[in-house]
């Protein structure tokens, strides 16, 4: 495959879709599908051929378009002639029924958000903050393409920046294009990218493997899901490009197998590439091979920490080990191997198509591009969005999220999962970059932003991620193991009303412990959620062990009425049994 | 043909059997295939029972003390059978806070079963996931491959009756 080739495949195919005057985009990404999506791609389908329209409209499946809460979404692209000035309407909560209307509108063209409304439909206005203040890479081509076809994504200048790197430059400038946009990982713990790269090419192994971390684990983020179901190839050629860079033939993807559309999406994608020659045995007809197989993981948040995934890609149980040696020296089988995250690939192809010099002017000064965030909890609009990094927290939550709803009171936000913090009110202005949420105790994490509101007790929310580490810790190391349960028994201890301040100085002791002795990351972080609850909300502690109750009404302590009591007892399959003896 | 030395012999004529030892053969018999066999099995039969973590230590030439640890680590991987239908309810963080404990102690009450447990009559499996990433329909549960989104604890009740009793 040559560029040449790559682009006739591109003219063909927008040729094809050109033919079409209107172009019916049906999301059927999980959050959508969820929804009933496919009922009504079908009913679409079924209405475009019974009005005998099927040469004019062309009803595609596509990616994720990021506003999960309307859901199910169906956009409709009306092609002008001169193909700049395309008028594009969502539609927000289609079913099935409402297909002959979609169809219908298409035939009066100019119809207005009024007309639509009163025909049943539920115009989504897409000149509103929520699309307007985000900035596309990674998410480019979600909602846009299909990604069940290769086609539609060389359309999309797919598969470009591989076939250029592999062609026209060595493996040392494309990491120094990587190296100088400053990239770094979108994981959570922001290792210059390019540095782990020229760290694996650097090793003089002959064996070395490129793996893709697709274990998204953190309760609340579904970024790396979206962008396997909406653009897989995107990963793939990132993946491609790395292993060219870094000296790899074989590579893994390690994808969650409670995402079935993913990996059937990924699967698609791989047997698609190899057919095209773009992923095989010398691809464009040089020197470089490249193979990739997907690993499902079995449900361990811990195999989303590198060592434990390598040891779950050996068949192992993914028990992490100590570092150094790092992988990019001895990982996969003793071998050195390069492992990213599933956003940091999806940024690769990109920065080598524009240039290290176009991705680096967007973010701040040490936190370069954009980041995808997953927005959900107490927040008007839910969903995906990327964002440059840079923006404050206040304009992601009030200005494209549109503020908490119910007119009830912000209260904090929740970023980086369980190994993340909860950050008040009166750091709202402050920018998303890895330092800036570093500072205030929290960390960027994966993607995972949960908005939580009056209603939320925050100590019952550090209990919730304390149960979750408590429960996912893999056992090998004993601050981990035992300093969890530990800490969720303190947790316990207060949001029941039984505890004593001499309670809560333990807990901040046994937090410091646990956060310096632990083997790996899960158990490092761990302490992190309750540590900035009691930075930010020690009112909160405080109330709950000097007899005021509970501030929020939610835990069982005084302040609560009984069924509040049950209700949060309950919250975690964890703590079934204490639930049971205190009830 | 190439025939091994020790190849296992299938422990019935199932022709599941089949499919579990092409899934090995696939990544010729390496015990780092222990995973993917594993999956490979409980899509077949929807758990793992004893005879097949026998099975799979044999195919592979893995102690069957490391099947058994790995079977048990991961949590996607269940040695009990499942009831005939299953509830799952999203214990993800946006569903906590969205009342998804409230969904839990519905059906908790109502069929006096814990998160993990089947009914006695095999009915009714109820599980959680920790996140089903619909946080968009926040709180969210699974039932019988259908998703709920935005549902009520009497809704989810009438929902579970229906799918049992159609």
């Amino acid at each position: 495959m040559t560029i040449e080739e790559l682009r006739k495949i591109a003219e063909t195919e927008r040729a094809a879709q050109k033919k079409f005057q209107h172009h019916v985009c049906v999301c059927i990404a999980a959050g959508c599908l969820s929804g009933g999506a496919d009922h009504v791609r079908d009913a679409l389908n079924k209405e475009v051929a019974e009005s005998g329209m099927r040469n004019e409209v062309l009803v595609k499946g596509v990616g994720c378009m990021g506003l999960c809460s309307a859901g199910p979404l169906v956009t409709v692209e009306t092609a002008v002639e001169t193909a700049v000035n395309t008028d594009v309407q969502m539609f927000a909560s289609v079913t099935p029924e409402d297909a002959p209307e979609i169809i219908r509108s298409l035939d009066t063209g100019g119809a207005t958000g009024g007309d639509l409304a009163a025909a049943g439909l539920h115009p989504c206005p897409t000149n509103v903050p929520f699309f307007e203040r985000q900035k596309k890479i990674v998410l480019e081509n979600s909602g846009k393409i299909d990604p069940e076809r290769i086609e539609d994504y060389i359309a999309h200048d797919g598969y470009v920046a591989l076939v250029t790197a592999i062609t026209e430059m060595t493996p040392l400038e494309v990491i120094d294009r990587v190296k100088s946009s400053g990239l770094r990982g979108r994981g959570g713990a922001g290792y210059p990218t390019g540095l782990k790269w020229s760290t694996v090419a650097k090793t003089g192994e002959q064996q070395k493997y490129v793996i893709c971390n697709a274990d998204e684990g953190d309760p609340g983020a579904f970024m790396d899901r979206a962008v396997l179901e909406s653009d897989p190839h995107r990963v793939l050629e990132g993946m491609a490009i790395a292993a060219y860079a870094v000296g790899a033939q074989q590579g893994f993807i390690y994808v969650r197998a409670e995402y079935p559309l993913a990996v059937k999406h990924l699967k698609t994608a791989i047997k698609q590439a190899e057919r095209m020659g773009l992923l095989g045995n010398s691809i464009s007809g040089t020197r470089f091979s490249f193979h990739i197989d997907i690993r499902l993981g079995a449900g361990a948040f811990v195999c989303g920490e590198e060592t434990a995934l390598i040891a779950s890609i050996e068949g192992k149980r993914g028990t992490p080990r100590p570092r150094p040696p790092f992988p990019a020296e001895s990982g996969l089988w003793e071998c050195p191997t390069l492992i990213n995250n599933v956003e940091t690939f999806a940024n690769i192809a990109p920065i080598v198509r524009h240039g290290a010099e176009w991705f680096a002017a967007i973010g701040t000064e040490k936190s370069k591009g954009t980041k995808v965030f997953a927005l959900a909890g107490r927040v008007q609009n839910t969903g995906l969005i990327e964002v440059p990094m840079g923006i404050t927290l206040r304009e992601i939550i009030y200005d494209i999220g549109g503020g908490v709803p119910d007119g009830k009171q912000y209260k904090a936000v929740q970023t980086g999962g369980p190994s993340g913090g909860c950050i008040p009110a009166e750091h709202l202005d402050s920018p998303v970059d890895y330092e800036s949420l570093a500072r205030i105790g929290s960390i960027m994490g994966s993607g995972g932003m949960i908005v939580m509101d009056e209603t939320s007790c925050m100590v019952d929310v550090a209990k919730y991620f304390m149960e979750f580490c408590m429960s996912e810790s893999c056992g090998k190391c004993i601050p981990c193991r035992a300093g969890t349960q530990q800490l969720h028994g303190i947790l316990e201890k207060i949001t029941a009303g039984e505890a004593t301040p001499a309670d809560v100085a333990l807990l901040e002791e046994l937090c410091e412990l646990v956060r310096h002795t632990s083997l790996c990351g899960l158990g490092q972080s761990a302490p992190n959620p309750v540590v900035t609850t009691l930075k930010y909300f020690r009112e909160e502690y405080d109330a709950h062990v000097t007899g005021d109750g509970c501030p929020a009404g939610t835990c069982s302590c005084g302040a609560g009425t009984r069924a509040c009591r049950a209700e949060t007892r309950l919250g975690a399959p964890g703590s079934q049994t204490s639930a049971e003896v205190t009830l | 043909m190439q025939t091994y030395v020790g190849a296992p012999q299938l422990p019935s004529d199932d022709k599941r059997w089949k499919i579990v030892e092409a899934t090995a053969r696939r990544h010729g018999r390496e015990p780092h295939a222990l995973i993917e066999t594993l999956h490979t099995v409980q899509e077949c039969f929807g758990y793992l029972d004893e005879n097949a973590l026998r099975f799979v230590a044999s195919v592979l030439r893995v102690p069957l003390s490391r099947v058994y640890g790995a079977a048990t680590f991961y949590h996607f991987f269940t040695l009990k059978p499942k009831g005939r239908h299953a509830c799952v309810v999203c214990t993800g963080t946006a569903c906590y806070i969205k009342g998804a404990p409230l969904l839990l102690k519905a059906i908790e009450q109502r069929y006096s079963i814990k998160p993990g447990e089947t009914t006695p009559d095999g009915e009714l499996s109820l599980l959680t996931a920790r996140c089903l990433g619909s946080c968009g329909l926040a709180p969210a549960a699974v039932m019988d491959s259908a998703v709920l989104g935005k549902i009520a604890p009497q809704d989810i009740l009438a929902r579970i009756e229906r799918g049992i009793h159609p």
